[in-house]
């Protein structure tokens, strides 16, 4: 489950949902170019929770974006469920995403003027599910993440703490295998941080979503069982934790 | 998924209602501007014939020069009216003749005066152009052979002279000779080329020729072929009965002509149909421009939706589904602009037909093709883009503000 560079030449296990090997990115090119990954090797299994620390620039907000199949590594090897992900095309890809995960993005990224409801049915509208399922399915993720009654709100109506939870619903509403969630309680006070992780550990434990969260504090790392910490591109550690129960 | 899609691109026009309604604009006047000029130019045409028809389609004109109209030639022998009793005794099928004579005269009736055509015939004249007379009578055989100063007028010289009075036995002046009014036409409205029919003081062709016109020359002879007969025959008899009356050789050109009502008729809609395609294409850039408004507002809505777009992609959209939501979201916008330009346009022919006294007639086939159209140019200046939103990368459009 640990991964040392000692472990790199280990046949990649299919058995792990998530595999890293060697995995380099880099933009630019030139004077210009800057190395963001500099060969990550991670594994990580089903039902863990994954807190990812470190400064900024250290490249795990770029990891969570390769994580999320939403850009591919320049070089390496990421296995997604056994399938390199790296040779994937744009819309296959995207349907990676739509089928098996699930996204919380910085800063919300709800779409405006439009309901809650609505903002959380949208990955099942591209699953194609028929309209009164997907008002079902939409209304039962609202209610586990505690805003019923709220689902005609627009974003614009709804505090911080709602909105990141109306994001969280639309991520966890085609019951995906993996939950990606880029800094969920940036934007939050220690109070509704402190609610929003208490769901993720839920979803966690109850549902056996794997997630994996980036965080810069560590009070809300304390809630992952499992803590790697980046630094100038490589995993600087990668440690279990106790959690928090 | 097509449903959805519409329903999404219903509610994106909404959110932005003002801005949307603005972009329709250019399809909704370009749709509207081409069907009503279809549609009236399409009445216009319509009642061209309507009129033509009235007038009876058997009818032949002769008129002495190459054409009808203005510019007749110099070397144009006059007509006589034995020319007219000639026609009427050589050719055969024939219903009516008359020899007509006409020219703009002051009517002057107590204090009143009225510039108007005067028009010197017989009685066939009313037969050949289907005029009947409401009151009084027409002319009486000695009143036509001594020229006498009696006149039949029409609706528009009884009110302009008389106003609403009755005229039966009323005196006009017209230049040197005094009339007595005998008859009233039966009203008749406006003809083909615009001019007020109404607007006659018809007298006997003697009297014209004496009184007023001071010479014995006929202007040209108005003939009606009988109904069934054959008005090409009747046609070729007239000329070939003409050339000989005025003595052309068989090299010389024809100084006269014979019209009938097909000619006329295919003249006068020919006219109308050019100006109508005209006008029709000079709306339809419109619609060109139309559409490059659809595009230039599509372009700065995918910018301004570069985020959307982005958490769509991030979600898990496929690019065909963003390419389609954004193309939809331009057909639906041009479709719209569309169905209410076709509204607008059939309000707008209505109100104009009933003013320019054209009849409205329906057309569904322009109606269709304009809608069509108009949805093809969603199409075509959507697409580009609806390219430019699907091919965005999800990353860069997540970060952008």
């Amino acid at each position: 489950m640990k991964i040392t560079d000692k472990t790199m030449n280990e046949k990649i296990s299919e058995e792990h949902l998530i595999v890293f090997r060697e995995v380099k990115k880099v933009y630019g090119e030139g004077y210009s170019l800057i190395e963001a990954l500099r060969g990550i090797n991670l594994d990580i299994d089903k039902g863990e929770f994954v807190a990812i620390m470190g400064p900024s620039g250290s490249g795990k907000s770029t990891c969570m974006n390769i994580l999320g199949c939403l850009d591919t590594p320049t070089a390496g090897t990421y296995m997604f469920k056994g399938i390199e992900v790296g040779r994937l095309l744009r819309n296959q890809l995207a349907l990676l995403r739509r089928h098996y995960q699930g996204f919380v993005f910085q800063g919300y990224n709800l779409l405006n003027r439009t309901t809650a409801l609505e903002n959380i049915e949208l990955p099942l509208i591209y699953r194609g599910i028929p309209v009164h399922k997907r008002r079902e399915l939409a209304m039962e993720a609202l209610e586990m993440v505690g805003l019923k009654g709220w689902e005609s709100h627009t974003p614009g109506e709804l505090s911080g703490g709602q909105q990141q939870r109306v994001a969280i619903a639309r991520a966890i509403v085609t019951e995906p295998e993996v939950l990606l969630a880029d800094e969920p309680t940036g934007n939050l006070d220690s109070e509704r941080s402190v609610e929003i992780m208490e769901l993720l550990l839920s979803l966690n434990s109850n549902r056996g979503i794997t997630i994996i969260m980036i965080t810069h504090e560590q009070d809300m790392a304390d809630y992952a069982k499992r803590i790697i910490r980046f630094r100038d591109g490589m995993v600087a550690s990668d440690e279990q934790s106790r959690g928090k129960e | 998924m097509l449903w959805n899609t519409i329903l999404i691109s219903l509610r994106a026009i909404k959110r932005n209602a003002m801005r949307s309604f603005l972009t329709m604009l250019g399809i909704v006047i370009g749709v509207g501007a081409v069907i009503t000029m279809v549609t009236i130019g399409g009445g216009a045409t319509i009642q061209v014939q309507e009129q033509i028809a009235s007038m009876g389609s058997n009818l032949l004109m002769v008129s002495p020069g190459k054409r009808l109209g203005p510019g007749q030639s110099s070397d144009s022998v006059p007509f006589k009216q034995n020319d007219a009793e000639a026609i009427a005794a050589v050719v055969s099928s024939i219903d009516a003749v008359a020899p007509v004579s006409s020219r703009s005269v002051q009517a002057v009736s107590g204090n009143q005066n009225w510039s108007t055509q005067v028009t010197g015939s017989d009685n066939q004249y009313f037969r050949i152009t289907n005029r009947s007379i409401v009151s009084g009578r027409k002319f009486s055989e000695s009143e036509l052979n001594s020229g006498s100063a009696v006149c039949v007028i029409g609706e528009t010289v009884r009110k302009k002279l008389f106003g609403g009075q009755e005229i039966i036995g009323e005196k006009i002046r017209l230049e040197k000779i005094s009339c007595d009014v005998i008859g009233l036409l039966e009203e008749k409205g406006q003809s083909t080329m615009g001019t007020d029919q109404d607007d006659i003081v018809i007298i006997p062709l003697r009297a014209f020729q004496r009184r007023i016109a001071g010479k014995l020359d006929v202007g040209m002879i108005q003939v009606s072929v009988q109904s069934g007969a054959s008005t090409d025959k009747a046609k070729k008899d007239i000329e070939q009965l003409m050339r000989e009356r005025r003595h052309l050789s068989s090299s010389d050109d024809d100084n006269f002509s014979v019209m009938d009502m097909k000619e006329i008729s295919k003249m006068l809609t020919g006219t109308t149909q050019l100006l109508t395609a005209l006008l029709s294409a000079v709306a339809a850039v419109s619609l060109l421009v139309g559409g490059i408004g659809i595009m230039n507002i599509m372009l700065v809505s995918v910018t301004e939706r570069t985020r959307e777009i982005g958490i769509r992609l991030a979600i898990g959209a496929l690019e065909r589904e963003v390419l389609m939501q954004f193309l939809v979201e331009a057909v639906v916008l041009s479709s719209l602009g569309g169905i209410i330009g076709i509204v607008l346009a059939l309000c707008a022919s209505i109100w104009l037909a009933a003013i320019m006294k054209v009849p409205f007639v329906f057309n569904g086939l322009i109606v269709c093709v304009s809608f069509l159209f108009s949805a093809l140019v969603g199409v075509i200046f959507g697409y580009f883009p609806a390219l430019k939103a699907a091919r965005l990368d999800p990353i860069e459009a997540l970060r952008h503000e």
